[in-house]
């Protein structure tokens, strides 16, 4: 698995720079965890790999083919249920019970076929992440997966992010340090 | 409802000429000859056959040229003067300059795709300018397949444009289709009796007829309607 790196990238919005040089090698199949104030450009710096913004400057290099993601919102269609959410954006190969094996390991089971818009915020999170889980990636990058979720569902969902994303480079981005810690990744500040 | 047929009631016996205000009985019993006469249902089948027709070419127009124009901005510039010209005109203007074209057999059907045309158009480009562009973005991020965009994203936004849209072009395409046979009266439709009936001044057909034309137009509406809201729900969970 090749490495992603990102050498001097800079964005700024009308006068605001919000990234100014930024450089660091993400390691193919390595999880890193970045922490940052809010407004630092994390999400910024996760559009930019996503390719939904362009960086004025800078050079993106080992950018794999297929990234799957959790954005900063969870990005769902509201009258689809879990499962439809699901099956749209991951290959024909992913059968519907390896779906519902994910759902239920993040603690919906019984929610898989009821519409999004029925669903509570901490469980559309959780679809959210079962849908970068399942879909067919060599990157993974998470905003903020944990927003909306107590602490015992945050170590649930940790427990299957780590078990789900061996081999994978998993970034991610989280105001708490816990997290870091508990999904063994290497701290990057912003 | 049943208030406002006694208030109906109350002002013909006030008025008390039936030429100038008919009673709702009267209207009922004129309605039950009429659906009791030759060629009634002839004449129902002529002018819904017209005016159905003008809106599903007009539904189908509209929704394409919305497609186009949600695609392509210059489709759009281009489209807007046609489109404001056609909902800006009257009616009646039309439908002269019609009759100068063509012959009145078919002036219902003109008339009625004319004026679903801009409204459908409208309707489902607002509802394609609606679509959450965020949601695009994780398609985009996903490598989401058009099918599964269009039946996720896109249908789920157009919907309520779309059902409000027609709700709205199924009741002009009926007032405008009558008022267009009313205008050219082709033989054997709705406004050939509506015109007569009032050249005669057969009052009570002209409320008989008018009752017809409004069940005739809410059954169309609430049939079309739950059909295109079964269509997307259908849609929803397949």
């Amino acid at each position: 698995m090749k490495d992603l790196t990102l050498t001097n990238i800079s964005k700024s919005f009308g006068e605001k720079q919000v990234l100014c040089g930024f450089t660091h090698c993400f390691k193919g199949g390595s999880r890193t965890c970045i922490m940052g104030a809010s407004g630092k450009g994390k999400t910024t710096l996760f559009n930019i790999i996503l390719g939904i913004i362009k960086a004025d400057s800078g050079i993106i290099s080992g950018l794999p083919e297929r990234i799957s993601a959790v954005f900063q919102e969870d990005r769902l269609s509201e009258p689809f249920s879990a499962v439809a959410n699901i099956k749209a954006v991951v290959p024909k190969s992913v059968s519907e019970s390896e779906m519902l094996s994910c759902l239920a390991e993040l603690g919906l089971q019984g929610s898989e076929h009821l519409p999004v818009s029925e669903l509570s915020g901490g469980m559309r999170r959780r679809v959210a992440v079962a849908r970068a889980l399942l879909a067919e990636s060599e990157l993974i990058v998470l905003d903020e997966p944990f927003k909306g979720l107590d602490d015992a569902m945050r170590e649930q969902v940790i427990s299957v992010i780590l078990s789900r994303t061996k081999g994978k480079t998993l970034i991610f981005a989280t105001h708490d340090t816990r997290d870091p810690i508990a999904l063994s990744a290497e701290l990057l500040e912003l | 409802m049943l208030s406002a047929l006694l208030v109906w009631q109350l002002a013909s016996y006030v008025v008390g000429s039936k030429l100038l205000l008919v009673s709702p009985f009267d209207v009922v019993v004129r309605l039950v000859g009429l659906v009791g006469e030759e060629g009634f249902f002839a004449t129902l089948g002529f002018s819904f056959s017209r005016i159905a027709l003008g809106f599903f070419s007009g539904l189908l127009c509209g929704t394409l040229l919305a497609l186009l124009a949600g695609r392509f901005k210059l489709a759009e510039i281009l489209l807007w003067p046609y489109m404001i010209t056609v909902k800006s005109v009257p009616v009646a203007s039309i439908v002269v300059i019609a009759l100068v074209w063509m012959s009145a057999k078919n002036i219902s059907a003109l008339i009625s795709f004319l004026m679903v045309l801009p409204i459908v158009y409208t309707n489902i480009l607002e509802g394609i300018r609606s679509v959450d562009r965020k949601m695009l973005e994780m398609a985009d991020v996903f490598g989401m397949r058009f099918s599964k965009r269009l039946r996720l994203i896109w249908l789920p936004a157009i919907k309520p444009f779309a059902v409000s849209g027609c709700r709205v072009a199924l009741g002009l395409a009926w007032k405008s289709g009558v008022a267009a046979e009313l205008i050219g009266y082709p033989k054997g439709s709705i406004g050939e009796s509506l015109y007569y009936s009032k050249l005669y001044l057969y009052t009570a057909d002209l409320f008989a007829w008018t009752v017809v034309i409004i069940i005739l137009s809410v059954t169309f509406e609430k049939l079309f309607v739950f059909l295109l809201k079964k269509a997307f729900e259908r849609s929803e969970k397949a």
